[in-house]
């Protein structure tokens, strides 16, 4: 069974259908990609899994239990972290306040303690700045931030909305080589790129998204070496 | 001496003001929402005490508790049934309307139960004034108990906001609602806290204002209410600090402007100088200047 299963899901923006029936899975242990243009639907997928949007049609199924109707605040503690688009960090609070958020929905001092530790040794910038306030850092630090952030609530999974938009080519690495570490230390990684290449080189499976469907998945390497993923996002 | 007395008046009905525009600046930094009924709930409060004190007999104490207790139902009532369905509408201005419509609601409400006469506000503070100065400064126990009473609220409320997984939570909302729900915290939870937080205030300032102006009518919380969201744009929407110095500023340039200046004209003095500030600095005192870094 499948960590995580989206079935046929249909999403609406009042009368305009952004995804028009979509059906994935993810399993445990897995980095998936979800790749398209601007306008596809990528992140109204995100939002729809996470809860803030809800879907008129379909399901979403995690680990065996229907979270399609669950408000965003409980499925945090499910075990599904989100790193929205653009970061999203909470400007007037500093880096270490922003952490503690992200263990909101956790009770034991000590596991989040260790988790902090954890975060901080992953990222040393934002244990150097952590009394800073998070709108004082740079884009890159502030992704590291969203990403830390989302670490802190212990997930199962975590789904990331363009974590390298709007960063120069090294930090764009330096993100994607932190992602690979997460999904090394055991984290099912769910991740939305326009960098097909970046996503597709770190993936093991991927799925192609179009004005709101699926139009072709498949092993990520492959999808690396397939001319027309070639033509159309790998600019080659 | 007349100074200092007119000065310590002024910061006693400052003080009021203060704990009003409280309400006003957390309901607008979390639900991005002007409540203008909050006014109609410090009057509702007030009416509260009056009729738990002269009608039911209770002692002031339990009488206050009641008041404030049956303020904050309310408040989360008014949000829960009339604002809640509205926040995520496509204009703002509806909820606004609405609040406007609930101001109504509430006068016409007390209108109906308790009639249009003045009624006069039973004592419930009963603090000795304190006379300095060989009897030429004397300071009211109102006046004392007021000022104390805003010192304590601020200090909690900056403690709570500050220490509380709930005063983060609420942070976290104001800045950023769906980034909070992320974060596994529930916003419209959050906003019910506010409503409830607010309005339990808008009873206290009810009965300190009416202890010290102890007349009451239906329209009795309009009024100050207004002032208090001036005093709240004053320092700063959405401020807590700014709550605080809008409404101890207001309160004093109030005072002096009766002293001084001319009773009749006192009104006029406050919201000339509440225009002048919005043309010096738009947002109020503390308030933030809007930048984003991307």
């Amino acid at each position: 069974m499948a960590m995580l299963e989206i079935n046929d899901i249909e999403v609406f923006y009042g009368m305009i259908q952004a995804i028009k029936g979509v059906s994935f899975e993810v399993n445990e242990g897995e980095v998936i990609a979800l790749i398209g243009a601007n306008g596809a639907g990528k992140t109204t997928i995100l939002h729809t899994i996470t809860g803030l949007l809800s879907p008129k049609k379909g399901s979403v199924i995690f680990e065996g239990q229907d979270i399609t109707k669950a408000p965003a605040h409980k499925i945090v503690s499910l075990g599904i972290a989100h790193v929205p688009e653009g970061r999203r960090v909470f400007a007037e609070l500093t880096v270490f306040e922003n952490l503690k958020m992200g263990a909101y929905t956790r009770k034991d001092k000590n596991e989040i303690a260790q988790t902090l530790e954890m975060v901080y040794k992953r990222f040393p910038r934002l244990e150097e700045r952590k009394n800073q306030l998070a709108g004082t850092l740079s884009g890159g630090e502030q992704q590291m931030l969203a990403m830390g952030r989302a670490l802190m609530s212990h997930p199962k999974i975590i789904v990331m909305d363009e974590p390298s938009m709007g960063l120069s080519p090294i930090l764009v690495n330096q993100i994607f080589d932190i992602i690979e570490e997460v999904s090394k230390s055991g984290t099912t990684v769910l991740l939305v790129e326009q960098n097909a290449k970046k996503a597709l080189s770190i993936a093991d499976r991927a799925y192609v998204l179009e004005t709101g469907k699926i139009v072709l998945d498949g092993d990520a390497k492959e999808l690396l070496n397939d001319d027309s993923i070639k033509k159309a996002y790998l600019g080659e | 001496m007349s100074f200092i007395s007119y000065l310590i008046n002024g910061i006693s009905l400052g003080s009021v003001y203060a704990i009003i525009a409280l309400g006003y600046t957390m309901v607008y930094g979390i639900a991005k929402m002007l409540n203008f009924a909050h006014g109609d709930v410090i009057m509702i409060g007030a009416y509260v005490v009056m009729a738990a004190v002269t009608g039911a007999g209770l002692p002031p104490i339990a009488a206050i508790l009641a008041a404030i207790i049956f303020c904050t139902v309310l408040g989360v009532l008014i949000e829960t049934v009339a604002y809640g369905p509205l926040l995520n509408a496509a204009s703002s201005l509806a909820v606004l309307i609405t609040a406007i419509g609930v101001s109504y609601l509430l006068q016409n409400i007390a209108l109906l139960i308790f009639g249009a006469n003045t009624i006069s506000f039973p004592k419930v503070l009963s603090i000795p004034a304190i006379v300095l100065a060989g009897g030429s400064l004397t300071i009211t126990g109102e006046a004392i108990v007021t000022i104390v009473s805003c010192i304590v609220i601020m200090t909690a409320l900056t403690l709570f906001i500050k220490k509380s997984k709930s005063g983060q939570a609420m942070l976290a909302v104001s800045e950023d609602k769906g980034a909070a729900q992320l974060m596994g915290i529930n916003v419209n939870g959050t906003i019910a806290l506010t409503f409830a937080i607010g309005s339990a205030l808008a009873a206290v300032a009810g009965v300190l204002l009416c202890s010290a102006y102890p007349t009451l009518t239906p329209y009795t919380g309009a009024m100050p209410g207004i002032k208090a969201f001036v005093a709240a744009v004053f320092g700063g929407i959405g401020s807590i600090p700014g709550a605080l110095i809008g409404g101890i500023l207001l309160g004093v340039i109030e005072i002096f402007g009766k002293a001084y200046i001319s009773s009749q004209m006192a009104d006029a003095i406050v919201f000339g100088v509440l225009i002048i500030v919005l043309i010096v600095k738009p947002t109020g005192i503390l308030g933030k200047n809007i930048q984003e870094k991307v």
